[in-house]
């Protein structure tokens, strides 16, 4: 069993949390068209490698926030914690992260660049 | 039935180590009573009764007896204690001795003598390696006739008869600083320097006194002190210290991520009085800073033929019963070794009594120091020379012995013929590798000591000791002290190094000769069986028959053969099955591999990994602040969920059916009162709140007016729907979400993740409200004319208070929140009031109703209810795989909202096809006929198989109120087949059910009946 260091709590047991899988899976916006086989790489594909891997983990039995974690799947080794809407800091989980695919997917580029308007607001205006 | 107690005719010493002779106990074997010692285990009792014969083997049911003394017996399984006490497959070698202890054989009809089963034996030829494969691959069949009689011979002990077990087990977490497994010198002198830098430290130790080795060797002397009293001495010393927890009678049988730890403590089995505040067994789930290992070596069996006769034993074993228990196995007694430590437990059995008339080593080399002891003794010995059989029926009685060819693969020389009650072997020393291997470390093949021993680690853990492949004393403690330091170190503490201990002890040379098997001078295959895995019975010929037959990796012939699994995890097969191995293929050990180890080290009790958590504390059972009167009312009740919820109130002894259609009937005559307290509810504040909901559900929000409901769906991102209901606008930036019962939890978390993980931006925080609001829905056309009669200072008429709206108010002197929405289609009040008066609103409407024909209705009638109005069920009608389109409900998927979860999988080509599963309702031809949920719908009856299906009921009831049957069917292009027959084909031989396909609003379809006028 893991033990998993909750940025808010501390150090827990694995029982305590719930995995949410693969990390850093932009949602692409409406506002940019892409076409269903890109959108199903947003939707439906997740990353499985052997080694380093950066996902999303919630502390479900205790604080209910969610934050990352850079695991190495082959050893379970945590390399790393850090909050939900930053990157990794390590070289292990930069390195993982730059390397993933979704980098370079047009799903991730129609998350990011919104034609007209920003992001905050492209949803419904207020 | 007690018989004649029986003399102790092998006790020889009193006063050895681990026996106390003053406390002498009964215990019952088989029916038949026997004296034992305090201290005993139940092998070293029963060896002292001169019983060794203890069970039959799993396949052949060959007669076993006890071989070795600790938790690597394969053999003396029995079963232990009576009624529910029984456990079955307990080692009885591990097994604490107590007065009244009831023990039985196992795996033998009628009795152990005298077993039908070794007719096996007679059919073995019939039993080879992949018996189970070969015979029951084809046809399937001849699985289904053989099971029983399969299971029944080839199985182990049986469970008690009770399935009540009347013990109680605990559960505790613990974190160490240090964890030392194993109480052996290593262990202690790890422990020792570990606890002398003040960090908290955990000895556990598999039996039931410290010292390991040391209690069984009557040739070591420490400091001063025979063995044991040194092992005393420092347990004393270690007992004394705050920060080290002592843990005796407990094995450590998991290693996992993490250095997380398992350990079985076993609080009372020991005890003939089993205090009632004491659990039987305590689960330690122990997270450790840093490990050593001290778990100590396993002596391995030699391979010859008949090796599993009782009175065939592990040579150490011969030794641990002698000197800690005073029992001699035998009176006359032959060794054969490949090494020569074994020579020294062959001149302490013989010293003790047991004529030891040979000692027959395969090698011609043994060291002069035990040739020469050996000839003191006036034991004759045959160097180069091998046992090639051992015979007898239930006992070992004759041993063949024959020189063997220097690589000890062949005979050289004639069989001589010696008498014996006793065979010792010793083929080497496999170190306790076990838990080292299941936290990910890894071995290496010790080219000296032909053994493997631990190498690079995973986990923050180091091996010392005989488990480090470590035999000799010294080594062993000067590493304990070195892996101590190194910890205490690493952990950041610091500590003075102990003096080592001055160790006097015969030196020893460990390296035994790689015979992996004694050959029998016949073809491959012939001769007496010849074991490795012993709890298995698995042969020498099994494996070589596996690799004839193309099985050559490990972990092939492993599964295979069956040899290193279940139990016993190999633990004295492993090594003598990967020597056979290696040399069927020509190939040299370590490139030959070994299997890993799997947790549990030993057989564990599932009732112990249960602990508390079962029964009433498996699960928890919610129940609402009306659920007492519900159960005065006699209502039956189901589980939704983790809620236990009313089902429906039967009177006067009506039937499911008749007080469930009075009920629906009530609802819409004159008024019904439904606990809805279970509905999910989720309070949503922050100035985002409205514009958070629009992204989560399927329709606008953002101009929902305060005081104002409105209906909800919400959708994954993959467009399919996955819960609704209905949520309340109380202020600008304060809504009341109700979610279904069963979904409330996962929508809050859904909710949760889409806040936290994509929409940071957005100030809105949740909070689950469930629980703080008891919920009474008051249903039909007279429901208006209750709430007055119960007295409310809300304006109930429509001008005031609309369909789809809440007001804020008192009933009865109760604050509410009342939202007049509904689920039955009559008019409808949702009253919703702070927990604590709950059960005051649920009397207060029930009195105010009393004239006006109130009725409870349960969740039974709540769902025919809404199955007459069509209305869907999240979870009934929906699979995860249903769009709000398929639901017929287009109307709540906004088309002018930019975005919102689903929408853009929604638009995706596969959405729009016209075969996809839609809802539809069904009516049946015949009108009282109700179709069962889940029956599948076909165009044509009379269809050949495959018959091409159409979908599946997913909802279907008998209406009262219509007179008629109603039902939900998800069918492949259903909205385009309004009119059409279907027909629905029965399991059982009746003739399927004809139905038309209609739209889904069954009852009152304009929805007039909402605002309770008639
Ligand atoms: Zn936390």
């Amino acid at each position: 069993m893991l033990e998993i260091n909750c940025p808010y709590c501390g150090l827990r047991d694995e029982e305590e949390f719930a995995c949410g899988g693969e990390a850093h899976i932009a949602r692409p916006l409406v506002d940019n068209p892409i076409s269903d086989k890109d959108f199903a790489d947003y939707l439906f594909y997740r990353d499985n490698p052997k080694g380093v891997f950066l996902e999303r983990w919630r502390h479900s039995a205790g604080c209910r926030r969610w934050f990352n974690v850079v695991r190495d799947t082959v050893s379970h080794h945590i390399l790393e914690v850090y909050p939900i809407d930053t990157k990794p800091s390590t070289k292990a989980g930069r390195a993982a992260y730059q390397a993933s695919w979704r980098r370079q997917s047009p799903a991730e580029a129609a998350a990011r660049k919104v034609p007209q308007k920003t992001r905050k607001t492209s949803i419904s205006k207020r | 039935m007690a018989r004649k107690k029986t003399m102790q005719t092998n006790r020889n010493n009193q006063q050895a180590v681990s026996i106390d002779s003053h406390a002498p106990i009964s215990f019952t074997f088989d029916g038949r009573t026997y004296q034992g010692c305090k201290g005993d285990t139940l092998a070293s009792a029963l060896l002292a009764n001169n019983v060794h014969l203890t069970g039959r083997s799993f396949k052949y049911h060959r007669p076993r007896g006890i071989m070795a003394a600790g938790a690597e017996e394969p053999n003396a399984l029995v079963g232990v204690g009576v009624g529910g006490r029984v456990e079955p497959n307990v080692k009885a070698t591990q097994i604490e001795l107590y007065d009244g202890l009831v023990a039985v054989s196992q795996n033998r009809f009628p009795s152990l003598k005298l077993d039908i089963g070794e007719i096996n034996s007679v059919f073995s030829r019939f039993f080879p390696a992949g018996f189970y494969y070969k015979t029951f691959m084809w046809p399937a069949s001849f699985w289904m006739r053989y099971e029983h009689i399969i299971r029944r011979a080839a199985g182990l002990g049986k469970v008690g008869d009770t399935h009540e077990d009347p013990d109680r087990y605990e559960k505790r977490h613990a974190h160490f600083d240090i964890v030392v497994v194993g109480g052996g010198l290593s262990g202690l002198s790890a422990a020792l320097q570990a606890a002398n830098s003040g960090q908290r430290v955990l000895l556990s130790e598999d039996q039931h006194q410290w010292g390991g080795w040391l209690r069984s060797c009557d040739d070591i002397i420490i400091d001063d002190m025979a063995g044991h009293e040194w092992a005393d001495k420092t347990i004393a010393q270690l007992a004394e210290m705050d920060n080290v927890t002592l843990l005796p009678r407990t094995t450590c049988f998991g290693y996992g991520d993490h250095n997380f730890l398992t350990l079985a403590e076993r609080v009372t089995d020991h005890l003939a009085e089993k205090p009632a505040h004491l659990p039987r067994m305590r689960l330690w789930k122990v997270r450790a800073r840093r490990v050593i290992l001290a778990t100590g070596a396993i002596e391995r069996p030699l391979v010859f033929a008949g090796n599993d006769l009782p009175g065939v034993m592990l040579a150490s074993a011969a030794q641990t019963y002698l000197n800690q228990y005073g029992v001699l196995a035998g009176r006359r007694g032959i060794l054969t070794t490949n090494n020569d430590a074994a020579w020294h437990s062959a001149f302490a059995l013989h010293k003790a009594g047991c004529l030891i008339t040979a000692i027959v080593d395969t090698r011609t080399n043994p060291a002069p120091a035990v040739l020469k002891q050996a000839a003191s003794l006036g034991i004759q010995t045959r160097l180069g020379a091998g046992i090639i059989a051992a015979h007898g029926r239930l006992h070992v009685a004759r041993v063949e012995i024959a020189s063997l060819t220097k690589t000890g693969d062949a005979l050289a020389g004639e069989a001589e013929h010696f008498d014996c009650d006793l065979v010792l072997m010793s083929g080497g020393m496999n170190p306790v590798v076990h838990l080292h291997s299941q936290s990910r470390g890894k071995l290496k093949w010790d080219e000296r000591t032909h053994c493997f021993r631990p190498s690079t680690t995973h986990e923050d853990e180091q091996c010392v000791g005989a488990c480090n492949g470590s035999f000799e004393p010294e080594r062993g403690v000067k590493e304990a002290i070195a892996a101590a330091l190194k910890a205490v170190k690493a952990n950041g503490g610091a500590a003075d190094a102990l003096n080592l201990p001055d160790i006097v002890a015969t030196k020893i040379n460990w390296a035994p000769m790689p015979i992996w098997q004694i050959p029998n001078g016949l073809p491959a295959g012939q001769g007496g069986k010849a074991f490795v895995d012993f709890q298995n019975d698995v042969t020498a010929s099994d494996i070589q028959l596996a690799v004839r037959e193309g099985y050559h990796s490990v972990e092939h012939v492993k599964r295979y053969t069956t040899t290193g699994m279940a139990t016993d995890q190999g633990k004295t097969s492993n090594i003598n099955a990967l020597g056979i191995l290696a040399r069927e293929r020509n190939a040299e050990i370590p490139a030959v591999g070994t299997t890993t180890f799997r947790m549990p080290y030993t057989p564990t009790s599932i009732g112990m990994i249960a602990g508390r958590d079962i029964g009433g504390l498996f699960d928890p059972v919610r129940t609402t602040p009306m659920d007492k009167w519900h159960r005065e009312a006699g209502a039956k009740f189901e589980h939704v969920g983790q809620w236990r919820r009313a089902w429906y109130y039967p009177q006067n002894g009506e039937s499911m059916e008749q007080a469930v259609s009075r009920e629906v009937r009530a609802a819409r005559q004159t008024a019904g009162l439904l606990d809805a307290s279970t509905l999910g509810k989720i309070d949503i504040k922050g100035p985002d709140a409205a514009e958070f909901l629009n992204r989560i559900y399927t329709n606008s929000w953002l101009k929902l007016g305060v005081g104002k409901c409105r209906y909800g769906l919400m959708c994954k991102d993959d467009g399919m729907v996955m819960d609704d209901g209905v949520t309340t606008r109380l202020a600008e930036d304060h809504f009341h979400m109700t979610t279904t019962t069963g979904g409330a939890a996962g929508v809050l978390d859904w909710l949760e993740e889409w806040l936290q993980t994509e929409w940071p931006e957005l100030k809105v925080y949740l909070t689950s409200v469930t629980e703080q609001w008891a919920v009474a829905t008051l249903s039909g056309p007279a429901a208006k004319e209750i709430l007055n009669a119960a007295g409310t200072d809300i304006n109930l008429n429509d001008e005031g208070f609309g369909f789809m709206s809440m007001r804020e108010g008192y009933i009865s002197g109760l604050p509410a929140r009342i939202y007049r929405i509904s689920f039955t289609g009559e008019l409808s009040y949702e009253i919703n009031v702070p927990a604590r008066y709950g059960m005051a609103l649920w009397t207060t409407l029930m009195r105010a109703g009393k004239n006006f024909g109130i009725t409870p209705y349960g969740t039974e009638a709540m769902h025919v209810l809404r199955g007459e109005k069509g209305f869907i069920i999240v979870g009934q009608e929906t699979d995860g795989t249903v769009t709000p389109h398929d639901l017929a409900m287009s109307w709540i998927v906004s088309d002018k909202k930019s975005d919102f979860i689903g929408k853009r999988a929604l638009a995706r080509h596969s959405m729009k096809a016209g075969d996809r599963k839609q809802l539809v309702g069904l009516k049946t031809k015949d009108p009282k006929k109700v179709i069962p949920e889940g029956a599948h719908a076909t165009l044509d009856p009379n269809q050949p198989p495959p018959v091409e299906m159409l979908g599946h009921v997913t909802s279907s009831y008998f209406s009262p109120n219509l007179g008629h049957s109603v039902a939900m069917a998800l069918l492949r292009g259903g909205h385009a087949r309004m009119g059409q027959t279907v027909y629905f084909p029965m399991l059982d031989s009746s003739p399927p059910i004809e139905a038309t396909i209609t739209d889904t609003s069954f009852y009152d379809p304009k929805g007039e009946r909402l605002n309770g006028k008639l």
